[in-house]
């Protein structure tokens, strides 16, 4: 006859733990390709305004990017609350824009120098003064092409 | 002595502390940015001295520093300037028989708007105490206006929306054959409603 162990009851297998890097390595490689690392902290409140009728930057090695917004809270004390220039890692006056596009451009490789997109992101809040200077810089170091930078959403949120 | 010729086993229970802390690592120093936005072409610097440009061909808007937009002088609301500049673009004034005369346009046709599409000149001046904010909502009233003009005529000719052969054009998957012939088409469209937006400074002839 047939003997039947009798079932220890009481101890709970134990759950096989061995697939848990596999999903962490997914969830890993997910964010990996559908993230850029962020290349220069922000110095500036940079919250963008909305626009509905927009087009993607496509490549990234092309783009230029200007920072314009008030200096946040750690920086105010020195640089006022007035809105600034963000260029890389610093601060800057508006003549600088110029140069530092030209230098930007000469890191770029030959064949991509005529193609650059200089993206502006600018807070809402900033004013039009600051971006007219800017823009007539641009003028004078030939790069034509901007990108007025925003979020997508209802434009008439701006006016808030 | 009894050599032991299993290899022993690699304990891999610590591989997903490690992975957690590289996914970690990367959800914090990485940001998913928001790279879209209006493009712009600036006017190059040195300008040639502009032809004269009739008045009526002119849309007037102007930003003042209260955030206030005044169009042709006078004050409108925000969300009447898409049509305003639509009943201006659209409007192809010029009589039958003239050869600039826009046999697509569905305007009022009235003499004292613009002539034609591809004279009708948008002039956006904004005051320096403007906000940022305010600028790019014209900038995108403006836009619409024209992308509703050339989403209409592409709808016509080619049963698609112009912003969509755009978007079907920058897309990387697309086959060089079908990347030509939409060129060709968005080419036509463009050339019907040209963009013609300026932002320099217009001497008013008053």
């Amino acid at each position: 006859m047939a003997k039947f162990a009798k079932k220890k009851d009481g101890d709970l297998p134990a759950v096989s733990t061995a697939s848990l890097p596999d999903i962490v390595f997914m969830l890993l490689f997910f964010f990996m390709t559908v993230t850029t690392m962020k290349d220069s902290s922000l110095m500036v409140d940079n919250v963008l305004p909305n626009a509905t009728e927009i087009k993607k930057l496509e490549k990234k090695d092309r783009v230029i990017y200007i920072f314009v917004g008030t200096p946040t809270q750690e920086y105010q004390k020195v640089f006022g609350t007035e809105p600034k220039i963000q260029l890389n890692d610093k601060f800057a006056n508006v003549e600088e824009v110029g140069s530092y596009i030209l230098a930007e451009r000469a890191k770029k490789p030959q064949e991509l120098q005529n193609v650059l997109t200089t993206a502006l992101k600018v807070d809402k809040n900033a004013n039009m003064g600051l971006i007219a200077d800017i823009k007539q810089q641009l003028r004078e170091v030939n790069a034509l092409k901007v990108n007025y930078t925003t979020y997508e959403g209802d434009a008439f949120n701006n006016l808030q | 002595m009894a050599r032991n010729n299993e290899i022993p086993e690699v304990n891999a229970g610590s591989m997903a502390d490690i992975a957690f802390l590289l996914l970690i690592f990367f959800l914090v120093t990485a940001t998913i940015q928001t790279d879209m936005g209006l493009d712009r072409k600036l006017p190059p610097k040195d300008t040639t001295p502009p032809l004269p440009i009739n008045e009526r061909n002119i849309f007037r808007v102007s930003l003042n520093k209260n955030n206030e937009l005044l169009v042709e002088d006078d004050r409108m609301q925000m969300q009447d300037l898409k049509d305003a500049a639509i009943t201006f673009l659209d409007n192809g004034g010029t009589m039958v028989g003239n050869e600039d005369y826009c046999n697509y346009c569905l305007g009022e046709r009235s003499s004292s708007s613009s002539d034609n599409p591809n004279e009708a000149i948008i002039a956006f001046s904004s005051d320096r105490e403007a906000a940022y904010g305010t600028y790019i909502l014209v900038q995108n009233e403006l836009t619409a206006a024209y992308n509703e003009l050339r989403n209409r005529e592409a709808q016509r000719l080619f049963k698609s929306d112009f912003t969509e052969m755009e978007k079907a054009y920058f897309d990387p998957k697309i086959s060089a054959k079908t990347k030509l012939e939409l060129k060709e088409n968005i080419n036509q469209i463009r050339s019907m409603f040209p963009m013609r937006l300026s932002e320099a400074q217009t001497n008013m002839n008053l």
